[in-house]
This record gives C-alpha cells, sequence and structure tokens, in this order.
C-alpha cells in the first residue's frame, strides 16, 4: 500500500535527481532552473492581485492625503514610528473591539508605501484619527512619559521646533501622481501653499485647501502655534485624518446591538 | 596586497574609483539641499581614498610568479575582517535598541538617536554588514576551492566587496539622518538601491566566470546556495524597490505600489531574504565548511539535491504568511501557509544532513569548538524552521504576529543559526586563509561559543515569554465580555523580558568582540604554516575540492 503511494513520488525524485546531476555540470543550466523555480510563486501570488477586481473594494468617496497629511507621512516614515505601531487590524475580535472596524484595502490604496508594520511595541494607529486632541498628541509627541508614564515611545519634542520643508511638496505630489494617486494639476500646482493654508484656519488659503481637498478637511493649527508651519503640524495633521480617508469600513461592519 | 595586481589592472581600478568619485560629486552637488548630499559626499571620499592608495602603488613592482598557481585570497581577508567589524557595531547597535526598550531615556537629545532611526542600523547592519560580507568573503574562498581554480579577475573581486560595502554604509548613515523608504530590510533610497544593482551584477558574472574555470566537473553544493543566494536575491531587490524619486536632488522617493499590492510585495521580498540571504547563502557555507572541519562527506547526496530545490521553489510562496487576517485575499493568505508549512520539508532534509554528516563526528564536536558552533547552527536552523512552519499556521499567528514572538523567532534564526555558523566558519577559515597554525587560543573559541549560545537562550526566552503574555492579554476578556487588559497594562508586563534580552544580547555581543580579539591576534602573533596542498590544479595532488572524496 504505502509502496503504492510513494511509487510516483519516487519516480519523480529519480527524475529530479537524474536532471539535477545533468545541470549541476553547467553553471547556466543551475541558474536558469534557479530563477524558474523562484519565480513561479512570486508570479502566482502577486500578479493577481493587481488585475482581480475585487481585491480592493471600491470607494468613490475615498479622500487623498492633503500635502500638510502627506508631508506629516513623510516624517512618520522618516523617524521610523512604523517600527512600533502596526496600521492594519486584523479580522479578529479583540483587534476590532480595541482599535475599531478591522481594516479594508481601499484604506491604503493611495499608501505608498504601506505602512501595515509588523510589531506592536505600541498600539495600532489604523483609527487614530480624531481619537485625541491635538493637544494631547502634540504633549505625547514631546513629551509621551508625562501623559503615559509607562510609555516606553520616544520624545519628538524636536518637532515643533522644526520648520515644515513645503518647496519640495509639489514634486512629492507630482511623484506619487505618477504611481497612481489621483492628484489634480491644481493640486499638485498648490501644494506648498495648501499646506500653510491647512494651519491656519480662516485664512485664504485655508479656503483653497477647503476647495481643493473637500469640506471635511481638518483645518486648524495642529501644534498649537501659530508663529510659523512646523514639523509637528504636519505630524499631528496626519495621525489624526488615520482612519478618516473612507466611510465604507463603519457603514460596511456595522457593530452588534446597534 | 598592490603587489598581486599587474598595473594594468591597477589602472584600471584606478579608473573605476574616479568614475565613482565623480558620480559622487555629481550626487553631492545635486542634494546639497538635502541630506543625500551628504552621502555625495561620503561617495567622494571613499572612491577618492580608493584612488588614491591605489595610485599611490601605482608603478610598484608588479606580480612575477605565475598568479594561477595560486588561489586568491586577499578580498577574502579584507572581507573576513568588514565581517567582524560590522558585527561588533551592528550587534552593539542591537544591545542599544534593546536597552531602548526597556529604559526609553537611555538615548541622546538627538533626532537621530530614536528607536526608530536606530533599529535598522541594527537590523541592516547585522543583516548586510555582517552576513553580507562573510557571505561575499565566504563565497570567494569556496567558489575557488570547489573549482580547484583562481578567481576570476583582481579589480572585480575588490569591486563587489568595496562597493557592497558602500552600500552598507549609505544605508546606515542615511537611517540616521532619516532616509529611509520604510520597507523592512528593504530602506535605502533609490540611488543606493541603483548601486547595489551594478554591484550585484558584477558579483554574479564574477561567480559565473570562476565556475568556468573549473577544473572539476561538477558544482560543488555549496555553490548551488551560493548561486541561488545571488540570483534571487537580485530578482528581489529590483522588484520591491521599483519607486519614483520625488526629485533626483533629493533622497525621497514613493514605491511603486501602494496598500495590498506593496504589502504582499514587501514581504514577497520580506520573507525570501530570510530564505536567500539568511538562509540559501549560510547553508553554501555550511555545505562547505561543516563537512570540511568534520573531515567527512555530506551524507546524502540525493538529499542535498531534494532540500536545494525544495527551499528554491517552495519558500518563494511563504511571504504572505506575514499578512494573515489582514485585508491581502484569503488565498493569497491560505497558500501562504500551506507552502509555509511543506518548507518544512526541505528545511528539515538540510538541517538532517548537516548533522548526519557529523554522526561518527561526534568525539570532535564535543573537543572542537568551531566544529561545535557549526553544529549548534544547524540545530538552530532546524528548530527556528519548525517555529516558522507553525508560527505559519494561522491560528498561531492571530496570536504571535505583532508580537515578541516573532523578534524571538528571528533572533533564534539570526543568533543562533545564522551568526554562529558565520563564527564557526570563520574559526575554520582564518587559519588557512593567514596561513596559520592555528587560532590565536582555543579558550577563546570556547569562551565565544558559550557566551554566544547562552545570550542566545536568554534572548529567545525572553521574547517567547514575553511575545507570548503580549498576545494572551491583548485577546483576554472579562466575564462581562470586556477586554481584560489595556495596552498599558501589556507593556508595564513586557519591562522584566526587555531586561532580559538586553542582557542576553550583552552576552552575545561579548563573543563577537572576542571573536575579533582573536582573529586579529591570530593574524598578529600565531606562527606561519604553508598549507601547501591549497592551491588550484587539474591533478588529484593538491587538497581535495569536494570534502573528502565521495
Ligand atoms: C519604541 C517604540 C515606539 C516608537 C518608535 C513610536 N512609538 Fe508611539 N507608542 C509607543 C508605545 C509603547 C505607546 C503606548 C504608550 C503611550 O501611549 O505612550 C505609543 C503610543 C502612541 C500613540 C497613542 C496611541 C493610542 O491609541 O493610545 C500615538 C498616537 C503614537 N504612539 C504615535 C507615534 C508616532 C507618530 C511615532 C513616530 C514619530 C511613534 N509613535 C513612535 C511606542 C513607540
Amino acid at each position: 500500500m504505502l509502496r503504492k503511494i510513494l511509487k510516483p513520488f519516487s519516480k519523480f525524485f529519480e527524475f529530479h535527481a537524474r536532471t539535477h546531476y545533468r545541470a549541476e555540470r553547467h553553471s547556466m543550466g543551475l541558474t536558469i532552473g534557479i530563477i524558474a523555480a523562484a519565480a513561479v510563486g512570486g508570479f502566482v501570488e502577486i500578479a493577481p492581485l493587481f488585475s482581480i477586481d475585487d481585491t480592493v473594494e471600491a470607494d468613490p468617496n475615498m479622500r487623498v492625503y492633503t500635502p500638510l497629511e502627506q508631508a506629516g507621512r513623510d516624517i512618520y516614515i522618516r523617524e521610523g514610528c512604523y517600527a512600533c505601531h502596526s496600521q492594519m487590524i486584523r479580522t479578529l475580535r479583540d483587534e476590532v473591539d480595541r482599535y475599531g472596524p478591522y481594516s479594508l484595502a481601499v484604506e491604503s490604496q493611495y499608501d505608498h508605501p504601506m505602512l501595515w508594520g509588523s510589531k506592536r511595541t505600541g498600539p495600532d494607529l489604523a483609527r487614530v484619527g480624531e481619537k485625541f486632541s491635538d493637544e494631547w498628541q502634540v504633549q505625547h509627541l514631546a513629551d509621551p512619559r508625562s501623559l503615559v508614564p509607562e510609555s516606553v515611545m520616544p520624545q519628538y519634542a524636536f518637532l515643533l521646533n522644526t520648520s515644515l520643508e513645503t518647496a519640495s511638496l509639489p514634486g512629492r505630489l507630482a511623484a506619487l501622481r505618477t504611481v497612481g494617486v489621483p492628484y489634480t494639476d491644481e493640486q499638485v500646482a498648490n501644494a506648498a501653499d495648501d499646506a500653510r493654508g491647512q494651519a491656519i484656519p480662516d485664512s485664504d488659503r485655508a479656503y483653497a485647501v477647503e476647495e481643493r481637498y473637500g469640506e471635511a478637511t481638518n483645518i486648524r493649527f495642529f501644534d498649537g502655534r501659530r508663529d510659523r508651519l512646523t514639523e509637528m503640524d504636519a505630524l499631528v495633521a496626519y495621525l489624526q485624518i488615520l482612519g478618516g480617508l473612507s466611510d465604507l469600513p463603519r457603514n460596511m461592519q456595522i457593530p452588534e446591538g446597534d | 596586497m598592490m603587489e598581486r595586481l599587474t598595473v594594468a589592472e591597477r589602472q584600471q581600478a584606478m579608473l573605476i574609483t574616479a568614475v565613482l568619485a565623480l558620480a559622487g560629486l555629481i550626487l553631492a552637488i545635486a542634494g546639497r539641499n538635502d541630506p543625500m548630499g551628504v552621502h555625495g559626499w561620503m561617495t567622494l571620499f571613499f572612491a577618492g581614498g580608493l584612488f588614491f592608495v591605489v595610485g599611490n602603488a601605482l608603478y610598484a613592482a608588479e606580480p612575477t610568479e605565475d598568479r594561477t598557481t595560486s588561489y586568491y585570497d586577499d578580498p577574502t581577508k579584507v572581507g573576513i575582517l568588514l565581517s567582524l567589524f560590522w558585527a561588533v557595531v551592528a550587534m552593539g547597535m542591537g544591545v542599544w535598541v534593546a536597552a531602548q526598550l526597556a529604559w526609553p531615556d537611555l538615548r541622546f537629545d538627538a533626532a537621530w538617536s530614536s528607536f526608530g532611526r536606530i533599529r535598522p542600523v541594527h537590523t541592516s547592519g547585522v543583516i548586510f554588514g555582517f552576513g553580507g560580507n562573510a557571505l561575499i568573503a565566504t563565497s570567494y574562498h569556496v567558489m575557488q576551492r570547489t573549482s580547484r581554480a583562481r578567481l576570476a579577475g583582481h579589480v572585480s573581486p575588490w569591486f563587489v566587496l568595496l562597493g557592497f560595502n558602500l552600500f552598507c554604509i549609505i544605508a546606515a548613515s542615511g537611517y540616521l539622518m532619516g532616509i529611509t523608504q520604510s520597507k523592512e530590510y528593504a530602506e535605502p533610497e533609490w540611488y543606493a538601491d541603483i548601486w547595489l544593482v551594478i554591484v550585484w551584477v558584477s558579483y554574479f558574472v564574477l561567480y559565473m566566470r570562476t565556475l568556468a574555470r573549473r577544473n572539476e566537473p561538477h558544482i560543488y553544493v555549496a555553490n548551488w546556495y551560493y548561486m541561488a543566494f545571488i540570483l534571487v536575491v537580485a530578482m528581489l531587490h529590483i522588484v520591491n524597490n521599483l519607486a519614483v524619486p520625488a526629485s533626483f536632488s533629493a533622497a525621497k522617493s514613493y514605491s511603486a505600489f501602494s496598500g495590498v499590492q506593496d504589502a504582499m510585495t514587501q514581504w514577497w521580498y520580506g520573507h525570501n531574504a530570510v530564505a536567500f540571504f539568511l538562509t540559501s547563502g549560510f547553508l553554501g557555507m555550511l555545505y562547505y565548511f561543516l563537512p570540511k572541519r568534520a573531515e567527512r562527506p555530506i551524507y546524502s547526496y540525493r538529499l542535498s539535491i531534494l532540500s536545494f530545490w525544495g527551499i528554491v521553489f517552495f519558500y518563494i510562496w511563504a511571504g504572505s504568511h506575514h499578512l494573515h487576517y489582514t485585508a491581502v485575499p484569503q488565498w493569497v493568505q491560505t497558500l501562504g501557509m500551506t507552502f509555509s508549512v511543506m518548507l518544512l520539508v526541505p528545511s528539515w532534509a538540510s538541517a538532517g544532513n548537516a548533522l548526519m554528516t557529523l554522526n561518527g563526528a561526534w568525539g570532535k564536536v564535543r573537543d572542537d569548538a568551531t566544529l561545535r558552533f557549526m553544529m549548534v547552527a544547524a540545530v538552530f536552523y532546524g528548530l527556528s524552521t519548525f517555529e516558522g512552519s507553525f508560527m505559519a499556521v494561522r491560528a498561531v499567528n492571530s496570536l504571535s504576529h505583532y508580537t515578541d514572538w516573532t523578534v524571538g523567532h528571528v533572533h533564534a534564526g539570526a543568533m543562533g543559526w545564522v551568526a554562529l555558523i558565520t563564527f564557526g566558519s570563520i574559526y575554520a577559515l582564518v587559519p588557512i586563509l593567514w596561513r596559520r597554525e592555528s587560532m590565536y587560543s582555543w579558550k577563546l573559541v570556547e569562551w565565544h561559543f558559550w557566551l554566544a549560545l547562552i545570550g542566545t537562550v536568554i534572548y529567545v526566552f525572553a521574547m517567547w515569554n514575553s511575545g507570548i503574555i503580549q498576545g494572551l492579554m491583548w485577546r483576554t476578556y472579562t466575564e462581562s465580555g470586556t477586554l481584560a487588559y489595556s495596552f498599558t497594562d501589556s507593556l508595564v508586563a513586557m519591562h522584566p523580558y526587555y531586561v532580559a534580552r538586553t542582557i542576553g544580547g550583552a552576552f552575545f555581543l561579548t563573543g563577537a568582540i572576542i571573536g575579533a580579539f582573536n582573529v586579529i591576534m591570530t593574524i598578529r602573533r600565531v606562527r606561519q604554516d604553508t598549507h601547501e596542498l591549497d592551491y588550484p590544479t587539474k591533478s588529484e595532488a593538491g587538497e581535495p575540492a569536494v570534502p573528502v572524496a565521495e
């Protein structure tokens, strides 16, 4: 019985070993074999993700990041926040209870690159937007242990005193458009101004931001400083939009008992 | 060292370094308003320095003897020393990062010293600096010995080795300045990535040209693994780093992929960096140095064929087990899990092959710490591949993912397998390379062995405990159906394990420092020995190409 089951396998191994024995005398034979064997898996798993339509849910109301939020995202990457924080709530009950509706593919559709993370030294941040006030966020980033004494998060006080570099923002938005984020020409051209406008409520620039990015855009003195635009403004603007780009998760996943 | 190059080769080297210096200057000027400019200057100094070193000896005496009658070991020697240098730096960084999680204020009041910026210095430093240099150096040694032929070329081995180190320097210094793509283990930005492609292609060409010179009909197992390492890493690196720079005068770029597709590409890369950088290459080391040191042939040639192709084919599918329960489609997760479990077969075939090779040589394992390094490495390889397949199962992953258990798993592999096989190979290799009678002190090798083993065990147990406790606390409910613990509660519970982990890491680091010291003392103090059979030849007179005739 066992013999019968194993027979086709042993034939295969025999054939495999012989083929290999011949191939190992030719470095090019080995090279081609290795490339071929290693290419299959990636091709089968990755290529369909680009072509199968229901891989990413459709949300016509999905927002893009404003220039200030994108600048904040770039700071998040620069500081390596992703090394301690995930942005991917899994489809597990305790995660949904702790962090909110589980993450959908569409939510990171415009995230180049994604920041799902791999380690939760700190909590998940996928839905941290508007969970805390701007003041809390600023205070927490400047001195985490003043709010959470047990925290092991690093302090980032310097962000409050570092002016945000805005000149490169049009170029950044243009690059993002190249890889697939639907920014308009106008949004790209005015990126630097819009970054400023978003942190100065009730100014002409702020109205322009509202016009270009929608009524729901957060326009506030994020870092509390009125004299200049800092990196803290950008980072807090980014944190406050996390989970807020699409309404789909909340609409699709109606909590039990409601 | 320059006396082994002809004047024409020296001129070639000067030309290459001059072109590189020019590239550095362009980068420095283009990026003058961005941290990228600093990298331009660093490249300029690096290449300029080499230009003068070579130029200074341009017309010194040329080699007189026939170079094909000996192996070319200078680049291997430098590679081993660089590997040890990176080991001490990167493991030192590791202890510091670990300490920051126990005592978060153990840092400078400067942006560069925060956890998020120095962690990649540790990971890249260990993987690429320590591991990469060791792989390049040992591959030079192994490809020559198993082919019984001298390296093909005298400039390209240096180009590959030093070019790779330039990449490592740019990577590590970039993180401190905040230059990163955020893709784990692929953090360096576009210009560094392009440079690595150039270096890597040269590496492959060098390998193929050396094999083409071989005086043996067959290509030995170790070379298959080194070849898989070079080829697949090239494929992974190029695809995962596809990106559009925001400007050619700054470092920042945006990944060509987003969201789900980016996650899948990243973990296809990430997991196979483990497979083809940290496994395949080091199996190459294992398949050469372990039988050589034990003076026994590999237990089964058949088994090595099976495990080789199994590893090359199965591993590629496994990356999606990093994405269980996420927004990646379920069928991809299931494929990832299935192949991860199947992967256990070829992995254990390799580990078993290594251990069976030692069967009958246990006396040597007991007495010789160098061989013991390799034996324990094979055991850890077996254990961590088992653990990996286990953690890839969805139900287990729901607990282990995002926790320290993953960190523990990675370190069982990185410390227990990768670092131990590397140190074992270095101890076997150094006396041969430098033509010494033996290592400076076998007692220090023993010390290193025990420090490394104890450090690894402390580290891994600490992370198992913290990871499982963390995972359980996050999912525990009270009787009334609410979550029992806040995130902060779990954080407090981690503290003792974070302290223990730091101590384990410090043990390991101490071992590495002792190892580096021992190697330097071997070079400086130990008596010469001819190792007279170690030369390229067609005849059977020399050292056998494959450990002990089959
Ligand atoms: C060393 C790991 C680490 C790094 C790096 C880190 N954090 Fe944290 N973070 C934590 C921990 C631990 C907590 C939980 C304790 C607390 O609230 O401080 C936390 C909490 C937070 C919270 C509150 C989340 C909540 O729901 O309570 C936010 C927001 C946050 N971090 C943002 C950031 C940002 C932005 C960065 C990068 C600039 C960052 N963190 C970098 C570890 C880290």
